[in-house]
């Protein structure tokens, strides 16, 4: 008895901790599986990242995990996606279940440094905003005072509603949720006045509250939300792939390529174009990045351009009707940058 | 089979045998060898753990506790802002489990032992209705009960605007029960001391009655000089240093009721789900311990011409108590343990609040050591003390 036990506390070990030993090259272990482990938002959130009724995912932070897969095995079906909650999603890069976390998680400098993860590219940016029902009559967040708000846990959002009703010296009630889902329904239910997220994300919630004529979003952004993918410190060829997967989007839109004149554009001559597209003789981009040269074409001809994937998304091609605002090119006075592909 | 009884007869020769067919160094052996495997593992697994954070670039240990936690927590029974440490949301997230685990196990006790005894009545409505009971709570997981409060509370309840207005100030409504917060003036420590020198007395008073009574037969009344004890000498001083108690009652305001205490829907529905879900397993363990009472105990009880409800009291239930404790604890046990559940429904228990700051700190290996620790302690010093108990309550055997 006493052996059969033991045996069985060993074989138990054995198996809990093989699991831990997460592979420094990221790349090589994702080539060897076939396939990219994405996680996402496992609530569903609109815009981001959803499933419709045949469980086809959508989203921008979709389109980015398709972009990886494209970068790296030219062929955008090559992910998986680990549906996670905000409290499961840094455990889960951190362990190696994902290779990255495109679950629009807030780039802030103590998730970069204490938690081990790498932040570089931003595929949306965003700010917290406030929603509340019409019929308070609140104009602005200034008079929440006194207000039940709902917020989920684990998140800057919960941090920054802190330290905003702090410093405005007024005082609030938060009501807080594990689950975006749990959040929503008592939103819902009238448990709080106010409900604090991301902006986009309250524009993704309200489409499915049972009124959403009944609320109203507030003019305040209370932070700065740069939202991007994460991958794990120390693995900088990964990192590069997952980065320049964004900005390979961002570029495309700059140079006017979209998913429908890509292969026109192939026999563009413009040496930018031809660069990017991997049809310059001797580059060596996307070699030295560790994918095939046609990796730009493949990320374009299978998610679109960075511009495309935001109409489609959360754009005026959704039901969001969110404005390109601080997402716009830079040269339209946006925030959205590449660094020269070259 | 000849040989072995020879043996056995003879005196032992321990020589005879070589030392390790020697049960004793062969059991002693397997021990060392599983207790050096055993902490082998141990040493093996907390290095694998370092390494592994270390290869992940992961910031370990506890001195993050005290660092600010920048997150604020709806209902708190100590002192709590923002600007506390993660130490002291943890210590306001134990304090909740506790709150919560000791109401409810009153509660379910009671209630258990209500619907258990009904089991047993001699009504047939009753004893219908509380199988119904039984089987219902025990067969429906308890998520969906914490659930089905939470949604009935939030849904039938009316929301801040309409809310019901009840006597003496308190108020109802979706967002929790609000009544006056009593605040007490200066002295109010003598009315606190009066309530102890009260109860003190009154024990000191059952006892001498019993000795009278085991003396000389005769038994001076013991209730009413007791009610006299412990609530007229707290009452008796409360008048006389003026009544210092003055009353927060809780104010509509623009969006929420302001002042006053309150206990919130996420407390209520755990609270209730708890103790109704428990209750039905401890209606159980009662009505097993009772059944388990040899029904010639109840004869000899009447035959001796105790009335019934004397021999419930001093015959079965005595007896009873012995069956009923040990199944008790481990009820109690896992009523403390569900209490985890409330994470499904934003309560700020122990979990609930450890998961948020595993999540703002990234401190997973820490966050669950802690909740382990605290955890084992709590069912421990449960243990301990139904051990206790057990151990008072068993009926000495002669």
């Amino acid at each position: 008895m006493k052996k059969t036990l033991l045996t069985a506390a060993v074989v138990a070990a054995a198996a809990g901790f093989a699991a831990t030993a997460a592979s420094a090259d990221t790349l090589d272990n994702v080539k060897q599986k076939g396939f990219v482990q994405c996680g996402v938002n496992g609530a569903g959130l609109q815009g981001f990242a959803s499933q419709d009724s045949a469980g086809n995912w959508s989203g921008l932070d979709i389109d980015l995990c398709k972009a990886v897969a494209a970068a790296v095995f030219g062929d955008a079906t090559k992910v998986k996606y680990t549906p996670l909650s905000a409290k499961d999603r840094f455990p889960a890069l951190q362990s190696g279940e994902i290779d990255l976390l495109a679950r629009n998680t807030t780039w802030t400098i103590s998730r970069d440094t204490q938690l081990g993860f790498n932040f570089r590219a931003v595929n949306y940016y965003d700010g917290q905003g406030f929603m509340a029902k019409k019929s308070l009559g609140v104009k602005s967040a200034l008079e929440l005072s006194g207000a039940a708000i709902c917020v989920q846990t684990g998140t800057t959002t919960e941090l920054n509603l802190a330290d905003y009703f702090k410093s405005n010296k007024m005082e609030y009630k938060p009501v807080v949720f594990e689950k975006q889902e749990e959040v929503d329904a008592a939103y819902d239910a009238g448990r709080c006045d106010a409900y604090t997220t991301d902006q986009s994300g309250l524009y993704a919630i309200r489409t499915h509250l049972k009124q959403p004529d009944e609320h109203v979003i507030l003019p305040e952004i209370i932070s700065k939300e740069p939202l991007g993918p994460a991958v794990r410190q120390g693995d900088d060829k990964w990192f590069d792939i997952v980065s320049y997967a964004h900005y390979a989007m961002v570029t495309a839109e700059e140079f006017g390529i979209t998913q429908a004149n890509v292969d026109e554009m192939l026999k563009s001559d413009n040496p930018d174009i031809k660069r990017f597209l991997g049809e310059e003789a001797e580059s060596t981009i996307g070699k030295d990045l560790g994918v095939d040269n046609k990796w730009a074409y493949n990320i374009v001809k299978a998610v679109g351009n960075y511009g495309e994937s935001f109409e489609r998304n959360v754009g005026e091609g959704s039901p969001l009707k969110i404005a390109r605002g601080l997402n716009a090119l830079w040269s339209k006075g946006g925030l959205q940058y590449a660094p020269p592909i070259r | 089979m000849t040989m072995e009884e020879a043996d056995l007869s003879a005196p032992r020769q321990p020589a005879r045998v070589a030392f390790y067919n020697d049960p004793f160094w062969r059991s002693l052996a397997y021990q060392v060898l599983t207790a050096a495997i055993l902490a082998g593992l141990l040493v093996w697994m907390w290095l694998n753990t370092l390494e592994n954070l270390k290869r992940a670039n992961l910031a370990s240990g506890f001195g993050f506790l005290q660092s600010r936690a920048g997150f604020d927590l709806a209902q708190t029974l100590i002192p709590y802002s923002s600007d506390s440490s993660y130490f002291r949301a943890l210590e306001v997230g134990l304090l909740n489990t506790l709150a919560v685990a000791a109401l409810g196990i009153v509660t379910t006790t009671i209630l258990g032992l209500l619907v258990g005894v009904g089991r047993l009545s001699s009504n047939w409505l009753i004893r219908k209705l509380a199988t119904v009971y039984v089987e219902g709570f025990r067969n429906i997981p308890l998520l969906v009960i914490i659930f089905f409060w939470y949604k009935g509370v939030l849904n039938a309840l009316p929301n801040v605007r309409e809310s019901i207005v009840m006597p003496f100030g308190m108020i109802l409504n979706n967002r929790g029960f609000y009544f006056p917060a009593p605040l007490f003036g200066e002295g109010s420590i003598f009315i606190l001391a009066a309530l102890v020198a009260g109860i003190v007395a009154a024990v000191i008073w059952s006892r001498r009655a019993k000795a009278q009574q085991m003396a000389t037969g005769s038994r001076p009344p013991v209730f009413w000089v007791n009610v006299a004890l412990v609530l007229g000498l707290p009452v008796l001083v409360f008048l006389v240093l003026g009544a210092p108690l003055t009353f927060d009652p809780p104010v509509a305001g623009k969006f929420n009721i302001s002042g006053g205490s309150f206990i919130g829907p996420e407390f209520m529905s755990l609270y209730l789900a708890l103790s109704f879900y428990t209750a039905a397993f401890i209606a159980e363990i009662v009505r097993a311990g009772i059944r388990g009472v040899p029904k010639g105990q109840t004869e000899a009880a009447y035959a001796l011409g105790i009335q019934p409800g004397r021999t419930m009291r001093l015959v079965i239930l005595p007896q009873a108590l012995r069956i009923i404790i040990p199944p008790m604890t481990s009820q109690y046990l896992n009523l403390t343990k569900n209490s985890s559940l409330a994470v499904a429904i934003g309560y700020a228990d122990l979990v609930a609040v450890g998961g948020t700051i595993l999540n703002q700190t990234g401190r997973a290996i820490e966050v669950v050591a802690i909740w382990l620790a605290i955890y084992v302690s709590i069912s421990l010093a449960t243990s301990l003390f139904m051990n206790w108990f057990n151990r008072k309550m068993a009926l000495v055997e002669r």
